[in-house]
């Protein structure tokens, strides 16, 4: 039906049948474009339960309600925004170590970074434990308590998501994995964690400065 | 001779058809999956419809009782749209798109396996709910308190859980669906295939991606919510801790209104790829289109409080006014429709019909929508079968009219087999005589104030009668839809009779074998329009005849001078190469500056143009 003549054949290269070529070899990695987009739903799940916390908020005669008093920025959210914001400023370092070929120095700031995350989900634990045993509040404690474990919850989810994100980077960054050149799974987890710290920017401003 | 001969077309290992189906990552036999899946859920959700109408048939019938009743209209609404049209639309671009873009598979094969999975599972835990005592009952909407808790009072069972882990994993799927297509359309197109020289199908395609990708998570957001009201003691939806039980309209409708979208679109897409091919001209007003086909996506996003204009919750004038203003690219759409089928050459086979059954009947259920979009008419009709009408004429007589037009256009691409055109026009008529019959006295009722989601209804005056006719249209759908299996039986048992390009297509697909290998293209066709493989089979003379050299001998002088009045003759706006030709006039002998060698290439012999292919069917 087609004269094969009229046909120009295209190079091997560009129909690999695994799909991992594609045609255009220019612009951002197809990989860390999936990672952009699927960081762009996860704020659109955010974006959700933000609405939920603002609808309520908007309807609410007081807010926050009577008898949270001890929901406040300082000691702990502020110690713990301090960590997350500084895993971020480690996380790029990784990044900028292995863009220069710098695989233990890669591997060390990882390290680091995936420490501070630890150490947030504990601090997380912890506090969840305090305003239970000590004040009684917990996630069925009417709308606000709701909207608190719900919201700071899922960020702490997403957290741990990224430390397994950390984790396999670095098994694979200890195995001698990553070059300068190829190194997206760094970049990727790396883009994740910067929007956790972003998202937790966010709840941190909404629950504990916007009084 | 120690030549090695690579024969890609032979198995290079055997593996059984079973596990090779249950393991694949090929973007056809996913698209395949995919297609049966959906179509399998479209008859568990018709069957479900027609206890429905039988229980609707006549005023005070107990064909079934209240409980199973609210069961069945929210398995049947939730089926429908979650797990038939989107699983099948999906299905479809997963076959189709790659291929139009020339590429050899998704951008992540893998992924897009899992998203398929995830689908029959969802399914599964949707559906399991009848084995533990009822499934959902709260309607597709599944409006809190009705999901929720009222009082300290938990609403009906586990089935409602089910449903809502159900649309949890079925919505994770399309989202990583949306970041699959999003990541093919943007990274794997053939050389040459510009964004505005994709088909309008692969356009639409990328926009449901985008709706999909930012809608489906606010769903998901709200299910977590839901079920945190339902077992950890939430109060996001209950006023006696505090909540608000409109914030889930908010929630499901910010979701819910992009869904719609998401349903039609690539019905829409589905119908712009064939009305060039069957009316033999190229689209009219392509980037008008592509442009249409944007806002309505961004527009998507602005309008879901119409659904709630009865809360009194949301500001009238702000969701009246964008509601309306959706009405324009979508009439923009119907006047590029109308405009491409003006003065072409009507083939009147089965995907054009069905493109044409679209074209009318959505027509009517986008009409029924601009009514809904007046405030005082909206209050009026507010939860009657109006309503029920509406989204009827625009998922039945939209989608799943858009769904036949493109099963009956790419089954030759996907099976090698053409479907029978004669049981394809009963299958047709059927859908068309049901869809209206169904679906038409729905508006009277409504108008006539008949509440949706009732298990009976009043004896009034003309109700009986008109609820009798709906019944007897879904029937006729019911009984449409048997031929069309009969056909899909009888095609696949013969031999393959269909060729490479049995409509004379326009776009990539098309250039492939039927069905295409696993690697999908040999070679590719140079792509300098949005008709590739129109420029392929005709373009020397149509779409390049400025390019060819002057000096090339006398039989190009016959052709050149031939040319300009091919192309005075037609119709060929929209099309950039044709409109270049079409300047050059008889005798401008300057090599266009952007000839290529390829553009340059000796006319081969006398091939017919496209007006003179009249022999072809």
């Amino acid at each position: 039906m087609i004269a094969s003549a009229e046909v120009v054949t295209v190079p091997n290269a560009q129909v690999d049948p695994h799909g991992e070529a594609g045609h255009a070899e220019t612009g951002i990695n197809t990989a860390l474009l999936g990672m952009l987009l699927f960081i762009g739903s996860e704020l659109m799940f955010f974006a959700g339960l933000f609405a939920a916390y603002f609808n309520s908020r908007a309807a609410a005669p007081q807010w926050p309600p009577e008898g949270v008093d001890f929901i406040n920025a300082a000691p702990l959210p502020l110690i713990v925004t301090g960590i997350l914001v500084t895993s971020s400023f480690t996380m790029q370092w990784a990044v900028w170590r292995i863009r220069k070929g710098d695989r233990a120095g890669m591997n060390r700031a990882i390290v680091v970074t995936l420490v501070l995350g630890i150490v947030f989900l504990f601090l997380q634990v912890y506090d969840y434990n305090e305003l239970v045993t000590e004040h009684g509040f917990g996630i069925n404690s009417g709308i606000y308590g709701t909207l608190f474990y719900t919201l700071t919850g899922f960020h702490g989810a997403h957290v741990f998501g990224g430390v397994v994100g950390m984790s396999v980077v670095l098994l694979r960054g200890l195995s001698g994995q990553f070059s300068a050149r190829h190194h997206v799974a760094v970049e990727a987890v790396s883009a994740y964690w910067h929007f956790v710290d972003v998202v937790w920017i966010g709840l941190f401003t909404t629950i504990y400065l916007l009084k | 001779m120690a030549t090695t001969t690579l024969a890609p077309r032979t198995a290079v290992y055997g593996r059984s058809r079973v596990y090779e189906w249950l393991t694949t990552t090929d973007h056809k036999k996913i698209g395949v999956l995919y297609i049966t899946t959906a179509f399998g859920f479209f008859i568990l959700g018709g069957i479900m419809a027609l206890l429905i109408r039988t229980q609707l048939a006549v005023p005070g019938l107990d064909f079934v009782d209240a409980a199973t009743y609210n069961q069945l209209f929210t398995m049947h609404g939730t089926t429908m749209i979650f797990f038939f049209v989107m699983p099948m639309t999906t299905g479809l671009a997963n076959y189709i798109v790659p291929l139009q873009i020339g590429a050899a598979d998704m951008a992540f094969p893998r992924i897009n396996a899992l998203s398929y999975w995830m689908v029959p599972l969802s399914g599964l835990l949707l559906y399991s709910g009848y084995a533990f005592g009822g499934a959902a009952n709260a309607g597709w909407t599944g409006y809190a308190p009705l999901s929720g808790v009222s009082g300290g009072r938990l609403f009906e069972g586990v089935g409602i859980d089910l449903w809502i882990a159900g649309l949890v994993l079925v919505g994770t799927s399309s989202i990583l669906g949306a970041i699959n297509f999003i990541a093919t359309i943007f990274k794997m197109r053939a050389p040459g295939l510009t964004l505005m020289r994709m088909p309008l199908f692969v356009w639409n395609t990328l926009v449901t991606s985008v709706l999909l990708l930012f809608a489906v998570p606010v769903l998901t957001a709200g299910f977590v919510m839901l079920f945190i009201d339902r077992h950890y003691g939430g109060g996001f939806f209950d006023p006696a801790l505090g909540g608000n039980p409109v914030l889930w309209q908010h929630v499901f409708w910010f979701f819910g209104h992009p869904e719609v979208y998401i349903l039609i679109l690539p019905a829409f897409g589905i119908v712009t790829e064939i009305l060039p091919v069957f009316s033999r001209k190229p689209l009219f007003g392509y980037k008008a289109f592509v442009f249409a086909t944007a806002s309505i996506g961004a527009l998507g996003f602005s309008v879901w409080a119409h659904h709630m204009f009865t809360t009194g919750a949301v500001f009238l004038p702000f969701f009246s006014f964008f509601t309306f203003l959706i009405a324009v690219p979508t009439g923009i759409k119907f006047f590029n429709w109308l405009g491409t089928m003006w003065g072409g050459q009507l083939r009147f086979s089965t995907p054009l019909l069905f493109a044409l059954g679209f074209i009318s009947l959505f027509l009517i259920g986008g009409l029924d929508g601009a009514f809904l979009a007046v405030v005082p008419f909206d209050f009026h009709v507010q939860d009657t079968y109006w309503v029920v009408s509406h989204l009827h004429y625009v998922l039945v007589a939209g989608s799943v009219f858009g769904i036949f037009a493109a099963l009956y256009y790419w089954f030759p691409k996907i099976t090698g087999r053409m479907l029978h055109e004669g049981l394809g026009k009963v299958h047709w008529l059927g859908m068309f005589v049901g869809t209206n019959l169904a679906f038409f006295p729905q508006h009277l009722l409504g108008l006539d104030g008949m509440p949706r989601r009732i298990v009976h209804y009043a004896d009034n005056p003309g109700w009986g009668p008109l609820n009798f006719l709906s019944t007897v249209g879904a029937f006729t759908i019911a009984a449409s839809i048997l031929p069309f299996l009969w056909n899909v039986v009888i095609s696949l048992r013969k031999a393959p009779d269909a060729g490479d390009d049995p409509w004379d297509g326009n776009t990539l697909e098309w250039a492939t074998t039927s069905p295409p290998p696993a690697y999908n293209f040999d070679s590719l066709p140079p792509v300098r329009s949005e008709r590739p493989l129109f420029d392929l089979k005709h373009g020397a003379v149509a779409a390049h005849a400025v390019a060819i050299p002057a000096a090339a001998g006398e039989t190009h002088e016959e052709t050149r001078a031939d040319a300009p009045e091919e192309m005075l003759g037609e119709p060929i706006e929209g099309h950039e190469a044709g409109q270049i030709a079409a300047e050059a006039q008889p005798g401008v002998s300057e090599a266009a500056p952007d000839a290529t060698p390829h553009d340059a290439r000796p006319k081969a012999d006398d091939e017919p143009t496209p007006r003179r292919r009249k022999s072809d069917k």
